[in-house]
């Protein structure tokens, strides 16, 4: 299949390039001669490949993170690029992609626990382990509640009805199978993933 | 190596991730869009915002036609805006053709702004310094591809070296010529010198329906103050003796048709 | 997809409808420029909007939303009677030939069958012989035989019937049908790319059964450059439902229903029967994927003697529907205590925002695992945060329903596999750790699962087993690795303890284990073939069969056997991705036995009848697709007004169920997603923020001068549901249409905006209706009514 060789090619002598130039950058002495560009910012970076979490192209990322796995150092993203290796999207983002290091860094993302009890008006932080143990009375107490072993003809039926679960299509696939064997394990049947909306 | 960006516009699909990854890069402050009654939510270039998608929507050829295309710092052979600067070292013409601004050096007296002829300089009213695309210098300088080629997704911009690039331009509008486009051809104005980003157009006899201007020239403002009166922009430079007529020198003469909106037929009032 | 977005280059025409791949799948688009500019493909768009892949296409048709049947109906009729079907791949590999039993008719827009408003499909079955396989006529001229019906069915769908319906122009469709069919030639390939366009409709599955019938006729499909590609519109919507939905198990297995009692019932039940004798019916194997994901469910527990723990699957009962619409319904009328969300947001994703908001007010408690705070999360601050625009929420001191929001991990926080609308499954790597006390979402699901667990063992409680008998094996059960669940779902020897090569290897009596049976292979024990990174491209098409790993069995292609003719000869030497050799098949993972001559089975092997299904009898409303109108529609069904809807049409009657007429609401409404933001997520970052901050109403240049509107005016837009306002994008880009001899406009609603993140506007879904598809429970966001009126 005729592909776009010239564009690949470059992309590899680009990818190429970074590596090189990342030595060069950090072997260059600390004051550039004036009006020189500025240092390249992913020239130090710890580099991990994901994909990205929007729609279902499936394009690989490059995840450039500062702050190597040092002990008592808290990793930040600099930046997300494409990964040029991916024959998918041979480097390239949509704008959505091209600004995911917003996204994971994001000052809107949740930190900690937050509870609201029946009637308030207010968020409160809880810990994790006081959030796992009402969930979890809460889960048990619903099933008790609403479990069906035998229906109305004495069939074994072993369902739940009364509890629904949602979600999925953002996460893996391992995220999904475990989600299957805990609404299986409940016995739960009102399920939606998404694949319909 | 002169390089070059090329932009086939007919490749374009006003995604908008060149204006993002521009952004990301140079880590600029994102700002709210406005709404002006069309997807181009960026009226214009901002000093902290430079490239720019702009949509044109127009009836041709008895249907609908919505043209993109990419607005950014052209990096001119003959660039106007090196032509206009007054301080030593503020804008440089790298070996790489690549027109750049060296903000340490730059005293925002906005001379650029009036020299260049495609309306791309921006002066930051915090900083007091004038800013634009830098074609990413810092990732050519070791061997990468501009920030909006690296993500453009449907190979719309190419980067490369020049002459290459022109050939590249020129071969791909005889074949938009033999897929029928008789107006098909390559925008890489002569009135500058030459640009160091190509355009590929459908209907290269009116740039202008790409927010194009059709034969860009430095202005004569510019050129005399770099030629015969050069000591008088000196002097003006550090006096204040001819202000008065400087301040036309500077911020003048304007084109209203490069500030419009370019869908401004129905001149929307503040939404919010 | 059945075939791929790298693939997609291999085309010479695409017809991209139902979809709009340049705004929200802009890299996949890069395939499509790539067909554009390397193989000068034709690129035809058919979308009611003049889209951003509209202005890069070859040819653009506009049509009314919900009109895609009547259109592709008219493309079915088109290829027929101008003769522009690929005839020998639809003699070789469909179920053209086969015959219908007597009695089978349609008439006054019903199929034969129909009484008391529901179907008796008794007349919608296969003719079969006393061994109980299909008759077939290979000559395709018996009148009774799926061909001659389905030219019958289609004539009705002349071109002007197209535009009396659609709303184009005859000649527009003509000139569609013509670039569409080049792909009849057997060296020619044309490829299909939708999305949501076609799946919300109240007849989406039937939408999708037309696009199949027209891509069979031009035997398109196992080509290279062809197929029916399903752009999908989450990173891992297709892994989701790989690994099941309401009605599945992992691997499309079907969920028991009450009257399978036993595992032995649910085989019986569910293990389908060769329909020809050259048919290898893989499905045939579904005892062995069963078995094994049994043993994946309760390992050592799962034992012969007990069916294999078959007993502790909850069993639905018989006709009975536990989807979206349902549930929702039911936790609206105060049935449900609990509702547990991972990453989904009903609030701004589901249809009738009001209807969603008072449902989760009579919720006892609500479980959120999220990035971010979401409408859903808050949906008890709505009258807070947006009162005016939710008049119907009540206050939060008088909402009774707890919430817990849970911080949890993102994409790059996490590895795992996410698999791509191709089917790729693409391994990620964790970057970074979650920020604060968020966690990843397998811990949460652990502990919550534990705890549950721990609860049953010290109490006891109703039905302990199925909770205790899951196994839950992980060295460490509360945080569980992904490696360690991805070498589970790939499946396990358990006699050698070894990882299994491939499902070929699956055993029904319980000495194999398997989590999903089209995922193994994923994890032999040469390890992770989803982390792959191999560059090769041996057939040249562009299938990189070393780059991560493709369900099922890294097949890029499905059906690829249907690529070459009965005798084994490729369509076109060009683009092969199959070749025998005498001995074997090579190239892609061949979808047939890899050694089996091309004379000794039929081609399609996932299907009882072994070869495709134009006739498809176990749809709900009907064997062939028919033109329906939306559940709300400006005009009367052109074809049969006294069948006006989808028969089958699923709504439900609470009183938050409105429906409106024309009268009220003429126009229709479209809503859609644009490239600068992704669902409601990205509200939440400022750089979209940026690109698109504002929600806006596009209004059609016609109407707005009728109505006095330009840009920037602000209007209302309502619906029989509820109203919103904004300021309206007046634009040319919407088209007047003309249907049934009057004009119909459409109005354009982007979805993206929401009561809380760093942009605010309406939830589009406060106008969409509670209209389903009846296959498979989709909403009808796209082509209801609304009415529009000027305010500022």
């Amino acid at each position: 299949m005729p592909k776009d060789s010239s564009r690949r090619e470059f992309i590899k002598r680009s990818t190429k390039g970074a590596a090189v130039g990342g030595a060069v950058a950090a072997t260059a002495p600390v004051a550039a001669a004036e009006g020189s560009p500025k240092l390249l910012k992913t020239a130090h970076t710890n580099q991990s490949t994901s994909i990205c979490p929007y729609c279902a192209v499936g394009c690989s990322v490059v995840v450039h993170t500062l702050g190597d796995k040092s002990r008592n150092v808290k990793p930040a993203i600099v930046h997300i690029e494409g990964d040029p290796e991916s024959p998918i999207n041979r480097g390239t983002l949509c704008p959505k992609g091209a600004s995911l290091e917003e996204f994971v860094q994001s000052d809107r993302r949740l930190t900690t626990v937050q509870y609201r009890a029946p009637g308030s008006r207010t968020w409160t932080r809880i810990s994790w382990a006081e959030a796992v143990t009402k969930m979890a009375r809460r889960i048990k107490d619903a099933r008790d509640h609403g479990f069906e072993t035998t229906d109305a003809q004495g069939r074994t039926v072993n369902r739940l009805d009364n509890i629904a679960m949602i979600g999925g299509c953002t996460d893996t696939n391992e995220i999904n199978y475990l989600l299957s064997k805990f609404r299986f394990g409940l016995g739960l049947l009102s399920y939606e993933n998404q694949s319909r909306l | 190596m002169i390089v070059a960006k090329l932009i086939d516009t007919t490749l374009c699909i006003g995604c908008k991730a060149c204006e993002v990854a521009c952004q990301e890069w140079n880590d600029q402050e994102y700002t709210l869009g406005t709404f002006g009654g069309t997807y181009q939510t960026m009226p214009d270039l901002e000093h902290n915002f430079w490239n720019l998608i702009k949509f044109n929507e127009m009836e041709r050829d008895g249907g609908t036609s919505w043209l993109m295309s990419k607005y950014q710092c052209m990096h001119c052979a003959d660039a106007g805006c090196l032509a206009a600067c007054p301080a030593p070292g503020a804008i440089v013409a790298r070996a790489n053709g690549t027109i750049d601004f060296v903000h340490e050096n730059c005293i925002g007296c906005g001379y650029c702004i009036t020299g260049c002829p495609f309306d791309v300089p921006r002066l930051s009213p915090a900083s007091k310094k004038v800013y634009k695309c830098s074609l990413c210098s810092d990732r050519t300088a070791v061997g990468l591809e501009p920030a909006c080629i690296k993500t453009c997704p449907t190979n719309c911009l190419t980067f490369g070296a020049r002459d290459e690039l022109v050939r590249i331009a020129e071969a791909r509008s005889e074949e938009l010529k033999a897929d029928g486009f008789a107006d098909a051809g390559v925008y890489n104005p002569q009135g500058v010198g030459g640009t160091n980003v190509l355009y590929v157009l459908k209907h290269a006899s009116e740039p202008e329906a790409y927010g194009l201007p059709k034969d860009p020239q430095i202005p004569w403002t510019v050129s005399l103050w770099k030629g015969p009166m050069k000591w008088l922009g000196t002097l003006a430079f550090w006096g204040t003796i001819l202000g008065a007529f400087f301040h036309f020198v500077i911020y003048g003469p304007q084109d209203p048709a490069k500030h419009g909106h370019p869908e401004k037929e129905d001149a929307p009032s503040d939404p919010s | 997809m059945t075939n791929g977005w790298t693939d997609v280059s291999n085309a010479d025409v695409v017809l991209v409808m139902g979809g709009n791949p340049a705004e929200n799948h802009p890299v996949g688009f890069r395939f499509v420029m790539e067909a554009k500019r390397l193989r000068k493909a034709k690129i035809v768009c058919v979308d009611p909007r003049f889209t951003r892949t509209a202005a890069v296409s070859d040819l653009y048709v506009p049509i009314r939303s919900g009109t895609d049947i009547a259109f592709l109906g008219g493309l079915i009729h088109y290829a027929l009677s101008e003769n522009k079907y690929q005839r020998k791949y639809v003699e070789q590999h469909t179920n053209a030939s086969f015959l219908i039993a007597e009695g089978f008719d349609f008439s006054e827009g019903h199929f034969s069958g129909w009484k008391d408003g529901k179907y008796d499909k008794s007349t919608w079955q296969y003719e079969l012989d006393a061994q109980g396989y299909a008759k077939v006529d290979p000559a395709l001229e018996h009148p009774r035989c799926v061909f001659q019906l389905m030219k019958k069915h289609y004539s009705r769908y002349t071109p002007d019937v197209v535009a009396n319906i659609c709303g184009c122009t005859a000649e527009e469709f003509l000139k569609a049908a013509a670039m569409i069919t080049i792909a009849a030639a057997e060296d020619k390939s044309g490829t299909v790319l939708y999305a949501l366009g076609w799946t919300h409709h109240s007849f989406a599955v039937q939408l999708i059964h037309a696009a199949a019938m027209v891509q069979l006729l031009m035997g398109n499909i196992g080509m290279p450059g062809g197929g029916v590609n399903a752009q999908r519109g989450h990173a891992n919507i297709q892994g989701s439902t790989d690994m099941g939905a309401w009605n599945m198990l992992p691997g499309y297995l079907k969920i028991p229903r009450a009257n399978q009692t036993s595992l032995g019932e649910y085989l019986k039940a569910n293990t389908p029967k060769p329909l020809r004798p050259n048919s290898l019916n893989y499905w045939g194997n579904t005892p062995k994927f069963m078995t094994s994901l049994l043993k994946a469910y309760y390992g050592p527990k799962a034992t012969a003697a007990n069916g294999y723990g078959y007993d502790w699957l909850p069993k639905v009962a018989e006709g009975a529907d536990h989807s979206w619409g349902t549930f929702f319904d039911e936790m609206n009328a105060g049935k449900m205590e609990g509702l547990i969300s991972f990453g989904m947001n009903p609030v701004a994703n589901g249809p009738n925002t009001p209807k969603m908001i008072r449902a989760l007010s009579k919720l006892k408690w609500l479980i959120v695992a999220e990035n971010f705070e979401t409408e859903t999360a808050a949906f008890w601050r709505a009258q807070e945060l947006a009162g005016k625009e939710y008049p119907q929420s009540v206050k939060a001191e008088e909402i009774a329903t707890e919430v817990f929001l849970l911080p949890a991990a993102c994409f790059a926080e996490k590895d795992g596999a996410f698999v791509n609308s191709s089917r790729w499954l693409q391994w990620k790597e964790a970057a970074v750790d979650p920020p604060g006390e968020a966690r990843r979402d397998q811990e949460i699901i652990a502990d919550l699962f534990l705890a549950v667990r721990a609860l049953y063992e010290k109490e006891g409680g109703k039905a302990p087993e199925p909770v205790l008998n899951m196994q839950w094996n992980y060295a460490k059960p509360h945080a569980p690795t992904l490696r360690e669940v991805a070498r589970e779902v790939n499946g396990v020897d358990l006699e050698t303890g070894k990882q299994l090569n491939g499902f070929g290897e699956l055993k029904d009596d319980g000495s194999t284990s398997c989590g999903n049976w089209i995922y193994s292979g994923s994890w032999p024990e040469a390890g992770n073939q989803m982390a792959r990174r191999g560059q090769v491209d041996p057939t040249g098409l562009g299938l990189y069969p070393e780059w991560a790993w493709s369900w099922p069995a890294n097949r890029r292609i499905l059906y690829n056997r249907a690529s070459t003719d009965d005798q084994g000869k490729p369509w076109d030497q060009t683009r092969a991705p199959l070749r025998w050799n005498g001995k074997r098949w090579s190239g892609d993972t061949p979808d047939y036995k890899a050694d089996a001559s091309p004379e000794s089975m039929a081609s399609f092997i996932m299907l009882p009848e072994g070869v495709a299904r134009l006739f498809a009898p176990d749809l709900v409303e009907g064997p062939f697709p028919e033109h329906y109108e939306p559940a709300e529609s400006p005009v009367d069904n052109a074809l049969h007004p006294n069948a006006n809807a989808n028969p089958m049409l699923k709504t439900y009657k609470s009183d938050m169920d409105a429906f409106g007429t024309a009268k009220d609401f003429p126009f229709v409404a479209i809503t859609y997603r644009l490239t600068e933001h992704f669902h409601y997520w990205t509200k939440h970052t400022s750089s979209s923020s940026e690109l698109q901050s504002n929600f806006f109403v596009e209004v059609p240049e016609e109407l707005a001068t009728e109505k006095g509107i330009v840009s920037g005016t602000k209007v209302r837009v309502s619906s029989a549901r509820g109203d919103l306002e904004g300021p309206a994008l007046v634009t040319k880009r919407l088209r007047t249409l003309k249907v049934s001899g009057r004009k119909v406009y459409q109005i354009g609603l982007p979805i993206h905006w929401g009561f809380v993140g760093k942009v605010h506007g309406p939830l589009i879904n406060k106008l969409t209706p509670s209209a389903y598809d009846p296959n498979c429970g989709t909403p009808e966001y796209k082509g209801f009514l609304v009415n529009l009126e000027k305010l500022g």
